[in-house]
Parts: C-alpha cells; sequence; structure tokens
C-alpha cells in the first residue's frame, strides 16, 4: 500500500506486526486521542525496608528474571560516552539469554560492540531513534531478519504507552543516586544533565535498574526518577567515559560554510514574521544549528527581543542566552555539557522535562506544540521538502530521527539548515533515500547558495523577498548543485525490508531496503 | 576581496557562496612551489566553469621574474577574468612591460585590450616610492594594493598588529590611489580569530582611505562588509544632501545650509559616494 508521500508500505511484517500508512502529519491528531489503547504500568510492591541495592550489574540483571525473547531498553543521555548497554547485553549474552528486543533511546558509535550479538541472534529486533556507525551499516546491509523500527522522542513514548514496545528491564545510567534509587543526572563525577529520555522507561519496565558510580546520601535530589518505579540499584566505579559524556562548553563553529549558512539562516528568521517578543526557539547543537543560536542571540540584543522558553537538546549556548536574559525558561530533555548540568541543577528556570512532556503527541500538549522556530539539519532533503536524517548517501543508517519529525511539527517555522553539497554528494534531490519528516513540516531550506521557501507558505516567502534575501526555487538549486557535483549513481538495493520508519503518531512514513553489497 | 589558494577545488567551488565582493585566486604566495602547475591548471579549468555569482574574479599571478610569471599570464589572460593582481610591483616601467605582454597575448586570442584590468601591488620599499607613477599612468590599473607582510619584510621590520612598520607606506598609498581616482585595497588581517583586531584595523583603513580589504577567511568578510556599508543614518543623511543639492543647483544657488550647517561641493561629493555605495539613486 502507499502512503501520501508515495512510499510503498507493507501492510505487515513478520516481528513487527500490522503497519498503518502515514497520511499526514496532524491527520491522527485531529481526532483528539489516539486509536490504540494504552496499556497499564507494571503492578509491583516492595517491603519496609527492603533493600535495592545490588552488589554487581550483573547481580541485578538476574534478580531482574532475565529470559529469552526480553526487551531491554537504555537512554542515551551519555551519548558517546555510554559504556552500560555494552555491558549489559554482554552479560545477557553471557547468561545464553537470546531472541532480545533493543529498546535504546539512541544508539551511538560507543555501542558498535555489539555488532557480533546481531549476529549470533543474542539480538534479533531494534527500536531506536538514531543507529549509527558499524551497527547502521549491518543494518542497512541486512544483519537482521527483523527490521529495526526507527521512531522520534515523542512516538518512543507512545509505543511505550500503546505496548509496541513492551520494556522487560530497563538499566538507567545516573550521575547520581541513592540507595533506593531516587535519581539524577545532573550532578557528580559522570554528570550528563537531563534524564529526560528515561522516565517513561522507569514507569514502563518491569524491572528498573539505576547504575550509579556516586551513591549519595538519601534523599538525591533532585528526584528525576523516582524510587517508586526502581526495582534495584547498582554501584560501580564508572557509568561511563567521562570524556565523551558531556565537557567543558559546546563551541561554535569555526567552518566558514556553516557560519554563512547559519547567518542565512538568522536572516531568514528574523524576517519570517516569527522573531517577535515571547517566541519560543529551540536549534540544535551541531554545526550550522548552533551557529544560528550566535547569530539569533546578536539580532535579540540588538532589537531588545526577549523570547519566552529555549527546549531540547540544552547547549551551553542556550545557558548562556538564559543567564543573559533573553529567555525566560528552558526546557531540557537532553543536555549536551558539563554548563547546562550546573544550570540545570541550579537555575530553577532550567526545567528538566520528560520525553513525554517534550514531544509524546497524544497527551494533552507536548512542548514541541509550542514552539514557534526550530532550526533542523539534514542529511538529504528533496525538492518536495522531505527530509532524511536517518540514510546517510551511500546507503547506510547513520543518524537518528530523534526530535526532528517531532519539533518540525510543532513549530511555526521549521528551518532546515544544510550545505547544498558535502563533499562531491549533492544533499538536495529529487527524492530523498528515507523520509523522516514529511515536506509539509518544512518552510524553508537554508544553504549557502541560496534559500527556498515551501511554496506551500507564500506569505512567509513574500517576507523574505521584501526583506531582499536570496530566495530560489528548490528544483532551480537541485539543478545548480547537481550542475557542480554530477548526479550520483543510483544506490542499489534488494526487496528485503531492513528497517521501518514511525511516523511520531505510529503510521509508517517509509521502509529502509537492504543496501546491495559492493 | 577573498583570497583563495589557487590549488584548493573546494575553497575555489565554494569561492562565491560568501559575498564578497570579489574573489582572488592566488597562484602566487599561497600556492606551494611544487604545486604552481597544478595551480595554475585547476584555476584556469575552474574559473568559467563554476559560478562565483555576484562577486568579480581576479587572479594573482606570480611575477615575471619567477619561472611561473610568464605561464601564468599565458594561462590566464585568455580567460579575462575580471582583473589579474600583479604583486611587488615597483614601478611604472615595469607596469608597462607587463601591458605589453598581456597585450601580445590578447593579440592572439582577439580579446580586447580594455575588458580585463590591472590591480598592482605595492609590496616593497621601492614599489612605494614609485606608487604614483604605477597608480596614474596607466587606464587599465584601476585598484592598488598594499602588501603588508612583504613589504615589512622588504623594509626588515616585524608587522606589528599596531600596523606601525607600514603607516607611512599606507597613507602614501592611498594618496596616490585618490590623486589617480582609483580604488587602494587595504593589506590582509593574518589572524582570523581577533575579530576585534580586524574591525580595528578596518575601520582605521577606511578612516585613512581605503576603499577595500583582503580578507584570508571568509569570516571576516562580514566585518569588513559591516564597517564599509554605510549606516541607515548615513544614507538618510547624504540623501537629504542630495536632494536638497539639486533643488538649490536648480535655483543657481551653489552653497546651502542644512540644519544650521554649510554645504558646499565637497560635502555633496562625500554624500554621492555614500549613495552610490548604498545603490540608492535621488530621483
Amino acid at each position: 500500500m502507499l502512503n501520501s508521500l508515495g512510499r510503498e508500505i507493507p501492510e505487515y511484517i513478520e516481528g513487527i506486526g500490522k503497519l498503518e500508512p502515514f497520511q499526514g502529519a496532524l491527520t491522527k491528531l485531529r481526532k483528539g486521542w489516539m486509536d490504540e489503547p494504552t496499556i497499564p504500568a507494571p503492578n509491583k510492591a516492595y517491603l519496609p525496608h527492603q533493600s535495592k541495592l545490588c552488589n554487581s550489574l550483573e547481580e541485578a540483571i538476574l534478580r531482574s528474571n532475565p529470559h529469552n525473547g526480553m526487551t531491554v531498553s537504555f537512554h542515551h543521555h551519555l551519548r558517546n560516552g555510554d559504556i552500560l548497554l555494552v555491558q549489559t547485553l554482554t552479560i545477557l549474552h553471557n547468561m545464553g539469554i537470546r531472541e532480545i528486543t533493543l529498546a535504546s533511546s539512541s544508539l551511538n558509535e560507543c555501542h558498535d560492540p555489539i555488532l557480533p550479538y546481531l549476529k549470533d541472534g543474542t539480538v534479533t529486533r531494534i527500536y531506536s531513534s538514531g543507529i549509527r556507525s558499524q551497527l547502521g551499516r549491518a543494518v542497512a546491509l541486512g544483519v537482521l531478519d527483523i527490521p529495526v523500527v526507527i521512531h522520534s522522542h515523542g512516538g518512543r513514548v507512545r509505543s511505550i504507552h500503546t505496548g509496541k514496545i513492551q520494556i522487560d528491564l530497563t538499566v538507567i545510567a545516573a550521575s547520581a543516586a541513592d540507595c533506593e534509587g531516587n535519581a539524577t543526572g545532573s550532578h557528580g563525577k559522570s554528570a550528563f544533565g537531563s534524564i529526560g529520555y528515561a522516565v517513561i522507561d522507569a514507569r514502563y519496565a518491569k524491572q528498573v535498574i539505576v547504575v550509579t558510580d556516586n551513591l549519595v546520601d538519601f534523599p538525591c535530589i533532585p528526584l528525576s526518577i523516582s524510587q517508586n518505579f526502581v526495582d534495584q540499584v547498582v554501584v560501580v566505579d564508572s557509568i561511563g567515559d567521562a570524556s565523551k559524556i558531556a565537557t567543558g562548553t559546546t563551541r561554535i563553529t569555526n567552518s566558514p560554510m556553516d557560519l554563512r549558512i547559519a547567518k542565512l539562516a538568522a536572516d531568514v528568521i528574523e524576517h519570517s514574521g516569527f522573531f517577535l517578543p515571547g517566541f519560543a526557539f529551540q536549534v540544535g547543537a551541531g554545526g550550522a544549528s548552533l551557529a544560528v543560536a550566535k547569530f539569533i542571540r546578536e539580532k535579540m540584543k540588538a532589537k531588545a527581543i526577549k523570547g519566552s522558553f529555549m527546549l531540547g537538546g540544552i547547549t551551553s549556548y542556550c545557558v548562556d542566552m538564559l543567564n543573559d536574559g533573553l529567555f525566560e525558561t528552558i526546557f531540557d530533555v537532553q543536555s549536551f555539557d558539563a554548563t547546562v548540568s550546573n544550570s540545570l541543577l541550579n537555575n530553577r528556570r532550567h526545567i528538566e522535562i520528560p520525553a513525554a512532556l517534550y514531544a509524546n503527541p497524544f497527551n494533552c500538549g507536548c512542548i514541541t506544540n509550542k514552539i514557534d522556530v526550530v532550526v533542523l539539519g539534514a542529511l538529504e532533503i528533496d525538492v518536495d521538502f522531505n527530509v532524511n536524517v536517518i540514510t546517510g548517501s551511500e546507503g547506510n543508517v547513520r543518524g537518528a530521527s530523534g526530535g526532528h519529525s517531532d519539533t518540525a511539527s510543532g513549530a511555526k517555522l521549521t528551518v532546515v539548515v544544510c550545505p547544498s553539497f558535502r563533499g562531491r554528494i549533492p544533499i538536495i534531490k529529487k527524492r530523498v533515500h528515507t523520509i523522516v519528516t514529511p515536506g509539509e513540516s518544512i518552510h524553508v531550506l537554508v544553504t549557502e547558495r541560496g534559500i527556498c521557501v515551501n511554496p506551500a507558505f507564500p506569505e512567509l516567502e513574500e517576507n523574505l523577498r521584501r526583506a531582499g534575501l536570496n530566495i530560489k526555487d528548490i528544483h532551480d538549486l537541485e539543478i545548480e548543485v547537481d550542475k557542480i557535483t554530477g548526479i550520483p549513481a543510483p544506490l542499489e538495493y534488494t526487496d528485503k525490508i531492513v528497517g521501518v520508519v514511525e511516523y511520531r503518531d505510529g503510521t509508517i512514513i517509509d521502509v529502509i531496503h537492504q543496501l546491495k553489497e559492493k | 576581496m577573498l583570497y583563495i589558494p589557487g590549488n584548493n577545488p573546494a575553497m575555489i567551488q565554494q569561492g562565491g557562496v560568501y559575498g564578497a565582493d570579489s574573489i582572488l585566486l592566488d597562484l602566487e604566495d599561497a600556492v606551494a612551489l611544487n604545486q604552481k602547475d597544478a595551480a595554475r591548471s585547476l584555476v584556469r579549468n575552474m574559473i568559467n566553469a563554476i559560478d562565483f555569482y555576484d562577486s568579480e574574479v581576479c587572479v594573482r599571478v606570480n611575477h615575471l621574474s619567477t619561472p611561473f610569471g610568464l605561464a601564468d599570464l599565458e594561462a590566464i589572460v585568455p580567460l579575462q577574468p575580471s582583473a589579474i593582481r600583479y604583486p611587488k610591483t615597483e614601478s611604472g616601467e615595469e607596469v608597462a612591460e607587463l601591458l605589453q605582454i598581456i597585450e601580445k597575448i590578447e593579440d592572439r586570442h582577439n580579446l580586447p585590450h580594455n575588458k580585463m584590468t590591472l590591480h598592482a601591488m605595492i609590496e616593497t620599499a621601492m614599489g612605494v616610492q614609485n606608487v604614483f607613477d604605477i597608480a596614474s599612468k596607466f587606464d587599465r590599473v584601476d585598484a592598488i594594493t598594499i602588501g603588508g607582510q612583504d613589504l615589512t619584510a622588504d623594509m626588515n621590520i616585524v608587522y606589528t598588529p599596531d600596523g606601525a612598520g607600514i603607516d607611512f607606506a599606507r597613507k602614501r598609498i592611498v594618496m596616490a590611489a585618490k590623486a589617480s581616482h582609483i580604488d587602494v585595497i587595504d593589506t590582509v588581517f593574518p589572524d582570523v580569530n581577533d575579530e576585534e583586531g580586524l574591525r580595528r584595523e578596518t575601520e582605521y583603513a577606511k578612516k585613512i582611505g581605503f576603499t577595500g580589504k583582503a580578507v584570508i577567511n571568509p569570516r571576516q568578510i562580514e566585518i569588513i562588509h559591516d564597517i564599509y556599508t554605510p549606516t541607515d543614518e548615513e544614507i538618510r543623511k547624504a540623501y537629504r544632501i542630495v536632494k536638497e543639492f539639486k533643488i538649490n543647483s536648480a535655483a543657481g544657488i551653489g552653497v546651502f545650509a542644512i540644519d544650521a550647517k554649510m554645504i558646499d561641493a565637497p560635502i555633496v561629493t562625500r554624500a554621492e559616494y555614500i549613495l552610490r555605495l548604498a545603490n540608492v539613486t535621488v530621483g
């Protein structure tokens, strides 16, 4: 069957179930409720003064009813410094547990060591917002029989509520925790800031293990994860590689290209009609995205504009803007450096939020619904403004859906920033390899060679033209870039589906086919 | 004016996207001796293949006293970039010889002698001494520039951030350009991370009469533009002066007052220059 973007979606996939095709970004939300029933959270009871402390992660796992076919979940706030996911799966592998469903909020390069477990049947299914590096390559080449499911951050919460992901065991890394399992990421030697993605796991997992390298006296404050959901607590020497978790402050890029794109994007925002007192803003942490914040900060100061809130993945740059009084509040679901942890801990206007509040479409209002302006990246974008942030132009799975479609869907102005080509590969395509965010949610593309406005938003185009910005038709820009780079030979795929890209409402926006190995 | 090493295809390819008024594809100091042929070939092939958008394209060739200068001219002149930039120009005679060679190449390719211009770089003490000859005698020389690093080397002094050692040269070169009614471009600011220093130096260059500044990194362009672009207030004031001047001229009045300040010919000339920079016409 075809979804509304013309992508062929199977009706059913063994191991995943019946699929529903994507029909538009807001189509399902217009009903006002979710068709799928929600499942109850686990039913547990503990005796007074019963100890939750375990001597080792292995002991905690042994007490957690490990079994074949279990679903194990993790959060990715430690980014590329995480070591617990690999340790946990190695313990389960050594116990002989097989057919595990891995449900990590994202997977990074540091998780490459689990690749042998995908090959030997220890892990047979994956739900994640992102997959990269060797794992991404292996998934693209078909290492698993059952396709991986790529979800957004908001969509993951929905999947847990509906029981699509039923977590048997979650392992939650915490930079500080007490003996009852009250836990946080906001202080301690391995501080990583917000622990927002793990909150839903703690609520719904049948077994919850908190792992910390910093056991503090009861109670551990703040209660980012609260003890009433935690089964066991493990103290270890280290929860991760501190140098890769969150260090120092995020620096603005020095790349002239990224700065050029960021400057143009800031000009777009300034003249869009949405750069107004009280505006809400989200910006990514990398390359051109963060650099947009630098230019917006200058423009806010110059025009004496004060915003309402910043949201999402939070950098020290966002914290500086809060401290400068440019925004009233930060809502933080994921933090990117050490300064952010300090702010999260000490500034009451810097608020830690769970993924459900951040971006779950099926509740009484997630905060992404209140964004005015969001700046997002892209691996590819097509002439219909559909965006791919999951598969690279070489066909590997190498990115993350993350909050891309969540924020794009909520924002009044979604700005995609990316170079028009990387290396020799054009980024603007007639058709992206994989759609993660539908073009209807994207208002404007900013590249170094020009600005393209989605024709669905003529008023925006008019505003930008009036400001003298260099607006190009996206079809013209695509041709212009092709002239520079040439048109790459198409990738070759088999009929086998190796990935299913879920839109935030649970419908299927695209599938990823197996890449033919050359 | 953005310098781009002539042997860097990625940078050449992106040269036009940064909004520089002019791109300078460099075959001289930015290119190592063993890369000279490759750079020449690359620039020759890319100069017409790449869209540099609104940026003018100039090429800095090697000096004719080197083994590369003539080959550079043979390769580049037929492509007729906006201008050839000639390094270490020391005298009017030298410019005359250079133009003779250029025009011979143009003749062989049936090209006019009045399309491509010449930018003479003043980078030696001798060049500074002879700058008025260089600037004033040739129609094709439409800009002169100062090369700070080479000039200090020639003078056996160290280049300092305050520019003390080249201050006399700067002012002499500016005066020669003004007397010849051609553009004059200031030297590069070498520390790309020192935005404040760049701003200070550019403001000074503008104050003493330079009409632009060369940059070695696209990140420096915005600061230069920021300083050289007239402010809204300057444009409004200039517009008012020129408009009043036209009204008064029509009535046969040469000198008049705005807000009790005398407006005469030099002030009108300056106002017209600001409006030209801002691309504003007075109807």
